[in-house]
């Protein structure tokens, strides 16, 4: 009987139906259908070969799946004026030099809002939250005559530099390092270490989850930056611009198209997958204090 | 607080603290401590402002990369926008100070600005609270799963703000002529005879909208809730078995929400921004401007003077009054989320 009683409840919490549970799996793969539909299309028009791409009344799923798209995206880049691995070099160079810099300058700063007492530090705090809030299309002619102003066009650092000082990552990093207990530091401090010694010995490596949220969000905006603002040299325009000239081929390119489509999509769902459970444990801090 | 309002004396100096001073600087210990006049009282306060503020050049210094990016990039852009709010400025030409007649005008004269507030409450109101909502139940319902079910699910549901510009994919399947997948599959099932314009009616239009913007909506938000629902102490559950909660939606609104009340404002503040803020997926699925604006929201509306007409001046008046309703907005969720679990 005890054993009996045990198992039940290790299988089941009283208050749960089945009922319930059959109900909540129902729900969940409808609605994780409908938010799959679009990105199963875009898989599958990947690997359709032309002749489907326009079949009419319009088929969803591939019939004849080939690698035709993905043969005509590689004879494409292989013609392009500047060398395709050009685009390549300059996108994850400055997708890595600008998630680096800006999980160090931001980590920097939120241990220091977090751990140290000044004048103005809930205020600087308050602002960075508010400037969230402002559209981003008025704010890219002030960005781009401060950019003139600092000669920083048709270099690499256009894009780099603004990304250092985003503000959702100092906002993360910040809650997360609340976790840090403050009796790790004063002892650090007792034994003599510097604050840049506490901050790269101690507090960095308790706080990993968080600085790889940090990479994953930085890597996304990052990747989908085009640059195209600030950039009018041709051998420093990013992947995603080339990518996205190739989309707008119009009608001559639906297939290259696709294919173009599934390869940007894929990379930051494959970080995120790797990654999924750093996140959430970042998030687990991720709050609004009242 | 408390303490700051029980004594009539410091009810004056109020205004002075709030969020410029951090908590160390308790004003209630400057009144008990000395017994001078207000006067002296307040340059003893700003000296030892001053003295923190230099003993304390080592978070100045670390602090110093970060606030300097952060000034340049984001910040000065801001203040310079507000500054162009109140000018006449076509790119070109330097600007010439106007007052405040981009405002006047904006209310008074502009005959589309209602029209786009109208959209953007809309879509705002409607895809607002349910992709919060959304994000909210999907997160608990994800949440009874076991962790293998549970990675993969949570993967489905953020996929789609994840990849990028993949919602142009809409803009196929809601396509206007035959070749549409929605109106092919109608059509086959005899519902309709012809297409249906659903990108360039302005009756379907902000139907479609509202539903793409659904379908993104589960972002960072969806991801902080995940996380919560994952911190919750399992000992309240127990406590509130024996206290008598029968159901999973008691169980809901007593134990679980008010336990993630953190998590509930941060994704109230990043719902709220990205509805206020939808401009693209109405650019990319009805054109700028729509037929008769039926989608045209405020920031199309920004993107119309900035970008098409060169009136930057306009354009950051109605920018600023976006930024004044984002923060109005902020400012009351937040009051009405303190109401959860009462």
């Amino acid at each position: 009987m005890n054993l009996r009683m045990r198992l039940h409840i290790n299988k089941r919490k009283p208050n749960r139906s089945l009922g319930g549970d059959i109900g909540i799996y129902a729900i969940l793969l409808c609605v994780g259908a409908f938010m799959v539909l679009p990105l199963i299309y875009a898989i599958s028009n990947a690997f359709k070969p032309i002749d489907e791409l326009f079949i009419f009344p319009p088929r969803f799923f591939v019939i004849n799946p080939s690698l035709d798209n993905f043969r005509d995206l590689f004879v494409l880049m292989n013609s392009s004026w500047v060398p395709f691995s050009r685009y390549i070099f300059n996108t994850v160079f400055i997708t890595v030099a600008g998630t680096t810099g800006h999980v160090l300058i931001a980590s920097l700063a939120a241990y220091v809002l977090e751990k140290h007492k000044f004048p103005g530090q809930r205020l600087f705090f308050s602002i960075v939250i508010i400037t969230l809030m402002f559209s981003g299309v008025v704010t890219a002619i002030p960005n781009y005559i401060i950019m003139v102003k600092l000669h920083l066009i048709d270099t690499y650092l256009a894009i780099i530099l603004p990304a250092l000082a985003m503000p959702l990552g100092l906002f993360l990093m910040k809650q997360f390092m609340a976790s840090v207990h403050d009796s790790l530091i004063e002892s650090a401090k007792i034994e003599g270490a510097g604050e840049l010694g506490i901050f790269f010995k101690i507090v960095m490596p308790m706080v990993k989850p968080a600085w790889l949220t940090l990479i994953i969000f930085s890597m996304q905006s990052l990747w989908n930056a085009t640059g195209g603002t600030f950039i009018f040299k041709e051998e420093l325009k990013t992947l995603t611009y080339a990518l996205n000239q190739i989309i707008l081929g119009g009608i001559a390119r639906v297939g290259i198209g696709s294919a173009v489509t599934l390869i940007m999509m894929s990379v930051p769902i494959i970080t995120f997958i790797i990654t999924q459970n750093n996140i959430i444990q970042t998030m687990t801090s991720a709050g609004v204090k009242e | 607080m408390m303490r700051l309002q029980l004594n009539a004396r410091n009810l004056d100096c109020q205004h002075l603290k709030g969020i410029y001073f951090s908590n160390i600087y308790g004003m209630d210990d400057y009144m008990k401590t000395t017994s001078l006049n207000r006067r002296h009282w307040l340059i003893k306060y700003l000296s030892d402002v001053c003295k923190d503020i230099l003993k304390s050049w080592k978070s100045y210094l670390l602090l110093s990369p970060y606030a300097v990016l952060f000034f340049t990039f984001v910040l000065l852009p801001v203040i310079i926008s507000i500054y162009y709010s109140f000018t006449y400025y076509n790119i070109i030409q330097p600007a010439q100070f106007k007052g405040a007649t981009n405002y006047i005008n904006l209310f008074l004269v502009d005959e589309i600005f209602p029209i786009a507030l109208k959209n953007t409450l809309i879509i705002a109101l409607v895809s607002g609270p349910l992709g919060y909502l959304a994000s909210l139940i999907f997160a608990w319902l994800i949440n009874e799963l076991r962790p293998l079910m549970r990675g993969i699910m949570v993967l489905i549901f953020y996929a789609p703000s994840i990849s990028g510009a993949a919602y142009v994919i809409w803009a196929v399947l809601f396509s206007g002529d035959a070749y549409g997948y929605m109106n092919g599959f109608l059509m086959k099932l005899n519902f309709i005879n012809e297409p249906i314009q659903w990108l360039t009616d302005p009756k379907y239009m902000m139907t479609v909208v509202i539903i793409v913007v659904i379908w993104m909506s589960l972002g960072a938000g969806f991801l902080a809730f995940v996380a919560g629902f994952q911190t919750i102490d399992k000992s309240l559950y127990e406590a509130g078995m024996v206290d008598g909660i029968r159901n999973r939606w008691q169980e809901l609104w007593y134990i679980t929400l008010p336990s993630i009340k953190p998590q509930l404002m941060f994704g109230a503040v990043m719902s709220i921004t990205a509805a206020f803020a939808v401009s693209d997926v109405t650019v990319q699925l009805c054109g700028l401007p729509s037929t008769e604006y039926a989608a045209h929201t405020v920031v199309n509306h920004l993107q119309d003077y900035g970008y098409v007409r060169f009136e930057m001046g306009y354009a950051s008046a109605i920018a600023t009054i976006l930024f004044a309703i984002m923060i109005f907005t902020n400012k009351f969720v937040q009051w009405l989320l303190k109401f959860v679990g009462r």
